[in-house]
């Protein structure tokens, strides 16, 4: 699966695909609040595009465009963004994840900033639901050696083994 | 011996569970507990207290945040489990 799989067919399919699923998993965490959907949808959509680009390309394609050391800066930033919305909210003497407080940031009503408060939150799942789903794939895959397999294939020579 | 004596524990402890089935609510019996109580305050206030019309999305995110605070750091936790295990850069260099 990390090998250079070279078929234009696949890779021609994944090239007009990946930039709609992304577009996709955008609305449908931007559509949580009205229709099915939210950040864990969402999420997972996000990094199907991405180990899309790992099955049709290779590895390096794909951590080319998401560094794993960008991945696993996200994978917190989402738990951070969580807490973080979360935890304003008790600097104006309220509940934790009481977002009704945060209408005194954003100058809005209560009822608009719980609104406000959940479209942060979502965001917080479905940046780090991403990062994991990811960082998850490519480390089972390879079983963790990550371009290491890919070098080890190319100095033995048997690019058709599939790892 | 001791398979015999498992049977007959496993259909004794069967059995009075099937006979505590009967004091539950039927299927999408209206008047259960479970829908007399939380679910309709729910579903009467989503759009008046947060004017999501989702209620699912109020539900998940507003009122049981606690929950999805914590399922979230469970695939936190999850994908660095995974990275901490597997995850052997060559002669210890620091991956990119």
């Amino acid at each position: 699966m990390v090998r250079d799989l070279n078929d234009i067919i696949v890779r021609t399919g994944a090239r007009i695909l990946i930039p709609f699923m992304q577009i996709y998993s955008l609305y449908v965490y931007a559509h949580g609040h009205i229709s099915p959907g939210g950040g864990f949808q969402g999420g997972c959509i996000m990094a199907a595009s991405f180990i899309l680009l790992a099955v049709a390309y290779n590895l390096h394609e794909s951590k080319r465009r998401l560094k794993e050391k960008r991945n696993a800066i996200f994978c917190s930033l989402g738990v951070f963004i969580f807490a973080a919305t979360g935890l304003v909210p008790v600097l104006f003497a309220g509940n934790f994840l009481d977002y009704g407080k945060w209408s005194k940031v954003l100058f809005t009503d209560p009822i608009m900033a719980r609104y406000y408060g959940m479209a942060f939150i979502e965001l917080g799942v479905q940046i780090t639901v991403m990062a994991a789903m990811v960082s998850i794939f490519l480390d089972l895959v390879t079983a963790g050696k990550h371009e290491e397999v890919f070098e080890e294939e190319k100095i033995n020579g048997d690019n058709g083994r599939q790892v | 011996m001791n398979k015999v004596s498992a049977l007959i524990i496993s259909v004794i402890v069967g059995l009075l569970l099937v006979y505590s089935e009967s004091e539950f609510p039927k299927w999408s019996d209206p008047n259960q507990p479970a829908s007399l109580h939380v679910s309709p305050r729910y579903i009467e206030k989503t759009v008046e207290e947060t004017k999501v019309p989702n209620a699912v999305t109020s539900v998940l995110a507003d009122y049981r945040g606690y929950d999805t605070m914590f399922e979230t750091s469970v695939i936190f936790t999850a994908g660095v489990a995974v990275m901490m295990l597997l995850r052997r850069p060559k002669n210890g260099k620091r991956p990119q």
